[in-house]
C-alpha cells in the first residue's frame, strides 16, 4: 500500500503480532482509520482485520498461465513439427496433434514458469519494491522484532493508540 | 450428536438390499448376456486391424500373449496361421475350465466364441471387484488421510477427526468383499484373474505361459490369499485401533490425552500402508493384466483412491455442517478440503500421464498393449475419464471462491466421482472381459449395495460419538483455524 506523504499520521510501536492484530480490530472498532501496518512478518488474518480489499492476484496469475501455455504450443510446434520437422520417439507423424504427450512437460512447466514470474514481478511493481525505489518503511525495527501501525492524525487517536498496548508513539 | 434416523436407516438398508438383488440377478443372468456379443466381436476384429501396428514384432507377440490383450491378439492372430491354433487351443481348455451350464450350451464352434465367453463369464464378478475396489478407496483413502493428521501433528482438522474414522472404520467391509472375490477366484469359480487358471505354470499343460509361469514366485493362489488377509488385518486393525484410542480419549480426566499413542500407531501404519498400498494395486488390479507391468501402478491407484475418499470426506462435512452438527467447523475448513481435492486430482492427473507418456514414448511391444486396449475398444469412456478427473475439477475447484460454494464443490465431487469409478472400471474391465464389457445389474447393483452399506456405516459411527473430541490435544487450534 502506497503510503502518501501529505496527510498527517501518527505510528505507534509494538513488541507482539497478537497485540497489533488486536490494537487494529479495536481501532477500527472506534472508527480510526489504519493506514499501514508494518511487520516483520505476515500476520494471519491481518488482511481482513484491517478491511483490505481481495487481491486479485490470482486472475492475473491465471493469465499469465494462459500466455505461458500458449507460448509453449507455438514454440513446440514452430521448432518441433513446422520450421524443422523432428521424429519424435521413433513416431515420425510430423504433426503437433500426435506428437502431443511429448510436449505436455513443456507446456507444464512453461504456463508454471510463466504465471510464477509474472506474478512475482507483478506484485514487485504493484508494490513499489523494485530496484531503484524509494524505501517507504518508516522504521528499521520494524524489520526485526518491532511492529508498527500507521492511523490517520486526529482527534483523541493517541489516547487510543495508548490503549491498545504501544510502546512508543510518534507524530508525523 | 449425531442421530441416525430410522427413515436415514431404512434407506441405507433399502439401497444395499435393492443392490444385492440386482447383483444376484446379474450373476443369474450373466450366461445370457453373453449370447448378444458375437456382432460386437466382429465390429472389434475391424476396430483392432486397424489400431494395431502391423509390424513383425506385434505378431510374434500375438503367441505369447492370449488373455491379458485378449483382443488385440484377435486381430493379429487373424494374419497368421499358427496364432490362430494357438488361440482355439487355449480357448477350449476355458471351455472346459468353466463349469458353467450356459457355457456348454453356448458351445460356439469356432475359437474366437470361446474365448470371448469367458469374458463374458467374469462380467459380473469384474464389475463387483470394480465396485469393492472403487469402496474400498473412500475407506482406505480416508483411513491414510487420518492417519496423516496425527503423524503430522496437525492442528487445523482435529474438530473433523470423528468423520474421519467413521469413514475409516468402513474399510472392512470392501476388504471382506475382496477376500470373497480371491477366495472365489482361487476356487476357480471365475478368470477375472487370469493367472489364477489351472495348467498356466506347467510346461506339459496346453494353458502354459511362460511369462507368467516366471511369475509363480508372487502370483499363487496361497501367497495372494494370504497377502489379501494380511491387508484386512493391518488396514481394518488400524481403523480399530485409532477409533478404539481415540473413544478412550473421551473418558481420560480433562487435559490428559492419548495423542502420542494414536501418533505412533499412525506413523506405523503409514509405513506399513507405504508398502501394502503398491503391493495390493499390483495384486488386485495389475495382475489382471498379467504379463504388463508398471512400476508407477501403486501409486497411481493410490492416488485415484485417496482423492476420491478426500471427495467424500469433504461431501460428508459439507452435509454435516449444514444439518449443523458441526458448529465448530467453518468456511475455512471446508476450503482446505477443497484444496486437497484440487491438489489431489492433480495429482492423479500427473501419476496417470507420467506412466501413459513413458509408455508411449518408448514404445516398447511388451508394454503398448494395456493402452492399446483403452484406446481402442475403451476409448470414448477412456477420453471421458480423463476430461472428468482432470479438467473439470480444476476447472471447478481453481477459484477460491468455488472452494467456498456448496454448490461448486458438489458439481466437482459429481464428477471427482464418477471419473475415479470410471478409471477403476478402466482399469479391471479390458484385462478380465475384454469387450465384453457394458453397464448392467452387477456395475450398478454392486455400486447400491456399497452405496447402501457405506451409508449405513458411517452414520452408525457418527452416531456413536460425539462428533467434537474431548481431550483432543489440537481441538482448540482447530477451533481457532482461520486463514
Amino acid at each position: 500500500m502506497a503510503h502518501t506523504e501529505h496527510t498527517p499520521v501518527v505510528r505507534a510501536l509494538y513488541l507482539d503480532d497478537d497485540v497489533v492484530l488486536d490494537a487494529v480490530k479495536s481501532l477500527r472498532g472506534k472508527g480510526i482509520k489504519v493506514k499501514e501496518v508494518y511487520s516483520p512478518f505476515p500476520i494471519h488474518g491481518l488482511d481482513k482485520a484491517m478491511g483490505l480489499k481481495e487481491t486479485r492476484i490470482a486472475m492475473a496469475a491465471f493469465i499469465y498461465g494462459l500466455i505461458g501455455l500458449t507460448v509453449a504450443i507455438t514454440i513446440t510446434s514452430y521448432m518441433m513439427n513446422l520450421d524443422w520437422p523432428q521424429n519424435i520417439g521413433g513416431k515420425p507423424s510430423m504433426t503437433w496433434g500426435k506428437n502431443m504427450p511429448a510436449f505436455v512437460p513443456i507446456m507444464f512447466e512453461l504456463t508454471v514458469f510463466f504465471a510464477a514470474h509474472l506474478m512475482v514481478w507483478t506484485f514487485m511493481i504493484i508494490n513499489k519494491l523494485y530496484p531503484g525505489a524509494e524505501p517507504q518503511n518508516p522504521d528499521p525495527r520494524t524489520t526485526d522484532h518491532h511492529f508498527m501501525i500507521e492511523v490517520a492524525a486526529g482527534e483523541g487517536v493517541v489516547d487510543a493508540l495508548k490503549d491498545t498496548g504501544a510502546i512508543e508513539i510518534a507524530e508525523a | 450428536m449425531f442421530v441416525f434416523t430410522q427413515k436415514a436407516k431404512i434407506f441405507a438398508a433399502a439401497l444395499t438390499l435393492i443392490g444385492l438383488i440386482m447383483v444376484v440377478i446379474g450373476f443369474n443372468s450373466a450366461g445370457h448376456e453373453a449370447e448378444g456379443h458375437d456382432a460386437h466381436a466382429i465390429e472389434m476384429h475391424a476396430d483392432h486391424a486397424d489400431a494395431a501396428p502391423a509390424d513383425e514384432v506385434h505378431a510374434e507377440e500375438a503367441h505369447a500373449d492370449h488373455a491379458e490383450v485378449a483382443h488385440i491378439d484377435h486381430a493379429e492372430a487373424a494374419h497368421g496361421e499358427e496364432a490362430h491354433a494357438d488361440h482355439s487351443e487355449a480357448a477350449h481348455a476355458d471351455h472346459t475350465e468353466v463349469a458353467h451350464a450356459e457355457h456348454a450350451e453356448a458351445g460356439h464352434g469356432d475359437a474366437h466364441g470361446g474365448h470371448e465367453d469367458h469374458g463374458a463369464a467374469n462380467r459380473p464378478w469384474a464389475a463387483l471387484l470394480v465396485n469393492t475396489i472403487f469402496f474400498l478407496g473412500i475407506g482406505i483413502g480416508t483411513l491414510f488421510f487420518l492417519a496423516i493428521q496425527y503423524a503430522a501433528q496437525a492442528g487445523w482438522s482435529a474438530g473433523i477427526l470423528r468423520v474421519m474414522e467413521s469413514v475409516a472404520l468402513f474399510v472392512g467391509i470392501p476388504l471382506l468383499g475382496m477376500l470373497f472375490l480371491v477366495i472365489t477366484g482361487t476356487m476357480e469359480m471365475h478368470h477375472v484373474w487370469h493367472w489364477m487358471q489351472d495348467g498356466i505354470m506347467d510346461p506339459a499343460n496346453p494353458n502354459y505361459d511362460k511369462i507368467i509361469a516366471g511369475k509363480e514366485g508372487y502370483l499363487n493362489d496361497t501367497f495372494f490369499t494370504l497377502r489379501t488377509v494380511a491387508y484386512l488385518v493391518i488396514w481394518a486393525g488400524a481403523a480399530y485401533l485409532l477409533r478404539r484410542n481415540s473413544l478412550k480419549e473421551d473418558q481420560l480426566p480433562e487435559g490428559q490425552n492419548l495423542f502420542f499413542t494414536q501418533r505412533k500407531l499412525a506413523a506405523t501404519f503409514i509405513v506399513l500402508y507405504a508398502v501394502t498400498s503398491s503391493t495390493s494395486a499390483w495384486d488386485w488390479i495389475m495382475s489382471i493384466d498379467t504379463h504388463w507391468f508398471s512400476t508407477l501402478f501403486g501409486w497411481y491407484t493410490f492416488a485415484g483412491m485417496f482423492v476420491t475418499a478426500l471427495t467424500v470426506l469433504n461431501v460428508l462435512v459439507m452435509f454435516l455442517r449444514v444439518k449443523n452438527y458441526l458448529p465448530w467447523v467453518n468456511d475455512n475448513h471446508q476450503h482446505d478440503l477443497g484444496k486437497f481435492m484440487f491438489a489431489f486430482s492433480v495429482f492423479w492427473t500427473y501419476l496417470w500421464f507420467s506412466q501413459y507418456m513413458l509408455i508411449w514414448y518408448s514404445d516398447i511391444p511388451e508394454e503398448t498393449p494395456y493402452y492399446l486396449a483403452r484406446f481402442g475398444e475403451y476409448k470414448t469412456l477412456f477420453i471421458t475419464m480423463l476430461a472428468f478427473n482432470f479438467i473439470m475439477p480444476v476447472l471447478v475447484l481453481m477459484s477460491r471462491d468455488s472452494k467456498r460454494i456448496m454448490g461448486f464443490i458438489l458439481l466437482a465431487a459429481v464428477f471427482v466421482l464418477a471419473g475415479h469409478w470410471m478409471d477403476h472400471y478402466i482399469m479391471i474391465m479390458p484385462g478380465s472381459v475384454g469387450y465384453n464389457y457394458g453397464f448392467g445389474w452387477v456395475e450398478l447393483g454392486g455400486f447400491l449395495f456399497y452405496a447402501g452399506l457405506l451409508l449405513y456405516v458411517v452414520q452408525r459411527n457418527l452416531a456413536a460419538a460425539p462428533l467434537k473430541m474431548k481431550n483432543h490435544a489440537m481441538i482448540h487450534e482447530s477451533k481457532l483455524f482461520h486463514q
